[in-house]
């Protein structure tokens, strides 16, 4: 492996396009090792996009991506990844159990049947997402909801130093949805955690910095504001984006999100 | 049926013949399962129809030099993964013009079959029975390259099972975890194209695909997960072989279409059955 580095992903000078459209333009990130990094942005703004980047899955047009020092295509392993929409088929025969182990391809022995450890882990990930009681139900049959936290419990089955989430909570209620965030909270105390959401009142509460993109991409601390205008907007105590004039410098468009 | 018991005693062909169903379910059924659930049993008929074209030349090749006397179910073998190989690039880098490409290699490929039995000398019999089955010619030979097929295919496909389930899933998750989805797709295609050899000479080119995939169809109506499909399905395909072989015997009509009538009629009732039990619409 690589030697130890103070970053878990570190964009340079990154640009990417498709068919001619500019997606993402001088992009520079760096993401720290047990950063809690949420990103928000307009649709199309080209949020997953920047993921598939970071994965290794969509190569840039120019510049450059390091995830853990190296080359995503080398430590892809190290990430639990978690896709937005999924294009699966729900007819697909396998059991939520199933779905979970695939997280432990990659850890687990190369061929033949999953070790005893790989169904504990997997078993432990879907306690985590509160899910145990289902883990011999057909994956088909779950609701939306349901199948969003068996794919987190899939990430988290990978064991990653990066967790890496697309939209992991759009589908859930709300009461789920503090449990699930509490849960990254307290994973995040050894791993690097980066999420997509559109609720940025809901997740400002968890993370520590949130990143903005829209074709370019600007990173803000997160700080806390109470005030009763927020509080009339999103009828709860949250954090608030604070625009460092800095940060925002020659860009100037994230005040539109 | 009881004129059947008492010929299979004494008559050899019927004996190879019943073991050709047993033997290629084998295949068939754990194959099957994976072509249906990853939706590719068209690319397999693609690849089932190209094999005419390896036939065709052995054929001819044959006739030409008949001192070589090669099998043909080489040259359906060869013609058959090369086949599979080519469709499977195709399909992984040619995504908009895929469906065209792969049916202009279906007509193709029995475009060469045609036209080298056309011009092989002597006998076109042939012909009929690798495009409709002619299980009741089955040779010992046939049995042995039946049973080695079954061997590797099983071996591959259930050593790699994990593998193969993540891939038929979820692709690119399974190459995120470190898993080479072209390989194991273009691997997988390839046992399709050997488990389609093993059913041509069941029920031959034109029907082998009804047999690859109805019983896992019917199996999946039942089952959750993958490996009880493989299971239920290669049970199936063996009732329905031995059986289209036993009812056509006595009335004298072809059995590979016999097969295939009871599998379509399985399958039928089986989606019905289904929907009763589930009292509401299907899936």
């Amino acid at each position: 492996m690589s030697n130890e580095q103070s970053s878990a992903v570190e964009i340079q000078g990154l640009n990417f396009s498709y068919n001619g459209f500019m997606i993402l333009q001088d992009v520079d990130l760096t993401i720290n090792l047990r950063d809690f990094v949420s990103v928000v942005g307009p649709n199309g703004g080209g949020k997953t996009t920047l993921l598939k980047i970071i994965l290794g899955l969509l190569k840039p047009t120019s510049g450059t991506v390091q995830l853990f020092g190296a080359n995503p295509s080398k430590s892809k392993k190290r990430v639990g990844y978690m896709p937005q929409h999924a294009k699966f088929d729900f007819q697909f025969p396998a059991t939520v159990m199933d779905v979970a182990l695939m997280g432990r391809l990659g850890n687990s022995t190369r061929f033949g049947p999953y070790t005893k450890h790989d169904r504990e882990i997997c078993m432990h990930k879907l306690e985590q997402v509160k899910l145990a009681h289902s883990f011999r139900k057909s994956f088909a049959s779950l609701s939306g909801g349901q199948r969003q936290r068996v794919f987190i419990a899939r990430a988290l089955a990978c064991e990653p130093d990066l967790l890496l989430l697309d939209e992991p909570t759009s589908n859930l209620d709300q009461g789920i949805e503090s449990e699930v965030y509490e849960l990254f909270q307290e994973l995040n105390r050894t791993i690097t955690i980066v999420l997509v959401s559109h609720d940025l009142g809901f997740v400002s509460r968890y993370v520590k910095r949130v990143v903005c993109v829209k074709r370019r991409v600007v990173t803000h601390p997160t700080t806390e504001i109470t005030g009763e205008l927020i509080n009339a907007i999103y009828g709860a105590p949250m954090k608030m984006v604070r625009h460092d004039r800095h940060d925002c410098e020659g860009t100037g468009s994230c005040h539109n999100f | 049926m009881p004129q059947f018991l008492i010929d299979l005693r004494s008559y050899e062909f019927l004996q190879n013949a019943l073991m050709a169903c047993v033997l290629s379910s084998f295949a068939s059924g754990i194959i099957g399962s994976y072509v249906v659930v990853r939706r590719i049993s068209y690319l397999a008929g693609s690849i089932s129809h190209t094999i005419l074209g390896g036939i065709g030349a052995v054929l001819f090749f044959n006739a030409v030099y008949p001192q070589a006397q090669i099998d043909p179910l080489f040259g359906a073998g060869a013609t058959a993964v090369i086949a599979a190989i080519i469709i499977g690039l195709v399909s992984l880098h040619a995504k908009q013009r895929e469906d065209t490409v792969i049916s202009a290699m279906w007509s193709v490929g029995m475009a060469t079959g045609i036209v080298f039995i056309a011009k092989t000398p002597g006998y076109a019999s042939d012909l009929m029975g690798y495009l409709f089955g002619n299980i009741l010619m089955v040779t010992q030979r046939d049995l042995w390259v039946i049973g080695v097929l079954d061997v590797l295919v099983a071996t591959i496909a259930l050593i790699f099972y994990n593998q193969f389930l993540a891939i038929c899933f979820d692709e690119e998750f399974a190459s995120l975890r470190g898993l080479n989805v072209d390989a194991y797709y273009l691997s997988l295609l390839c046992m399709t194209a050997l488990t389609v050899v093993a059913l041509v000479t069941v029920v031959g080119i034109v029907m082998c695909i009804a047999l690859l995939t109805l019983p896992a169809a019917i199996a999946s109506l039942f089952s959750n997960s993958l490996w009880k499909i493989m299971l239920i399905s290669t049970l199936l395909s063996v009732i329905f072989t031995t059986s289209g072989l036993v009812l056509s015997y006595s009335p004298d009509i072809p059995p590979g279409a016999t097969t295939i009538l009871i599998s379509g009629m399985t399958y039928l009732l089986a989606v019905v059955f289904r929907r009763l039990l589930s009292r509401g619409p299907m899936l």
